[in-house]
C-alpha cells in the first residue's frame, strides 16, 4: 500500500510544479535574477507548500505513528556543518546555471524536450558521483 | 520575461505542500526528491521511491491537460551549460541531504535549522551565479 500511496502523492507533486511554473526554466532563473527581471513567483510556490507542509507535520504530532508505516523518518541530523554548507552552495549554482532543480526537471520531462532529459541523466551522473566518493571514504582511513 | 502569476504559483506551492503533508502523514517520510531519487538503485525500500518518481512526470502531464499553458517553457542554457548544472545540482544536493524540496518546503515545515541555513545558501549561490551568467558576461 506505501507505494501506492507514494504514486498518488507523486502525482500531486507533479501537477503541482506544473502549475507553479517550476518546469519552465526561464521562470526560475527570472526568480533568481532579482537585479533583472524579476519574477517573485516562486516565493509563493515555496511559501504556500511550506505552510501546508507545516500544519502536516504539527498535526503529526499527536500520531503515533504514519497511517502505513511503522515510523515517521524523521531526519537526525542537527549540526550545521561543511557538507550542508558545500553541498547547498554547489547545488544552487546549478540550480542558476540549469534553471533546473530535481522535481522540476523529472516532472518536466513530459514536456519531450531534449535539453530535460540531458539535465536529469547529469544530475543522475552528479549523484552516482556522490555516492561513489561517500563509500569510498566509509572503506577508506577516517579523517 | 515572464510574468509574475502569484495565482498558479500558489496554488502550485499548495499542491506540493498537500503532497508532501500526505507523504509525511500515510508514510513518514519527507518528500525531498533528491534524496528520494538517491536511494532508487539502493536495497531496502525501494518500491516507493520508484512510485513517487513514476508520479511526477505523470502528475505533470494531467496537470497539462488542464492547463496547457504550462507546456510554453524556455531553456536559456546550452547543452555544456546544461551537463555542468546537472552535475552541480546532483553532487550538491546529494552532499548537502536536499534540494528545494526537502529542505526548502519539507525542511522550513517543520523548522529545521538546518534546512533554514540550506535554503538561505542555496538562494544565494542560485542568486549570485544568475547575476554573474546574466549581467556580468556569461
Amino acid at each position: 500500500m506505501q507505494w501506492l500511496a507514494a504514486l498518488l502523492v507523486g502525482v500531486l507533486f507533479g501537477a503541482g510544479l506544473l502549475l507553479a511554473g517550476m518546469t519552465n526554466p526561464a521562470k526560475v532563473i527570472n526568480f533568481l535574477d532579482i537585479t533583472g527581471a524579476w519574477d517573485p513567483s516562486l516565493v509563493f510556490v515555496m511559501g504556500g507548500g511550506a505552510t501546508v507542509a507545516a500544519a502536516a507535520f504539527w498535526r503529526a504530532k499527536g500520531l503515533s505513528r504514519p497511517l502505513l508505516a511503522d515510523v515517521f523518518a524523521l531526519p537526525t541530523r542537527k549540526q550545521i556543518d561543511l557538507p550542508l554548507l558545500l553541498g547547498s552552495a554547489l547545488f544552487g549554482i546549478g540550480w542558476g546555471l540549469g534553471g533546473y532543480c530535481p522535481g522540476p526537471a523529472l516532472a518536466g520531462l513530459v514536456l519531450g524536450r531534449s535539453e530535460t532529459l540531458l539535465f536529469v541523466v547529469a544530475m543522475l551522473g552528479g549523484m552516482a558521483l556522490h555516492r561513489l566518493q561517500s563509500g569510498r571514504s566509509k572503506t577508506g582511513p577516517k579523517l | 520575461m515572464t510574468e509574475f502569476t502569484p495565482y498558479s504559483a500558489l496554488g502550485g506551492g499548495l499542491l506540493i505542500g498537500l503532497s508532501a503533508a500526505l507523504l509525511w502523514l500515510f508514510n513518514g517520510r519527507i518528500a525531498g526528491i533528491s534524496g528520494i531519487v538517491g536511494g532508487l538503485f539502493q536495497p531496502g525500500d525501494r518500491p516507493w521511491r520508484w512510485a513517487f518518481i513514476a508520479g511526477l512526470p505523470l502528475g505533470a502531464w494531467l496537470m497539462l491537460q488542464a492547463w496547457p499553458t504550462g507546456s510554453q517553457i524556455t531553456v536559456e542554457a546550452g547543452p555544456v551549460q546544461l551537463i555542468v548544472a546537472g552535475l552541480l545540482v546532483g553532487y550538491g544536493s546529494r552532499l548537502g541531504s536536499g534540494c528545494t524540496s526537502g529542505h526548502g518546503v519539507c525542511g522550513l515545515g517543520r523548522f529545521s535549522l538546518r534546512s533554514l541555513v540550506a535554503t538561505i545558501t542555496f538562494l544565494t549561490t542560485g542568486m549570485v551565479s544568475v547575476f554573474l551568467l546574466r549581467h556580468l558576461g556569461g
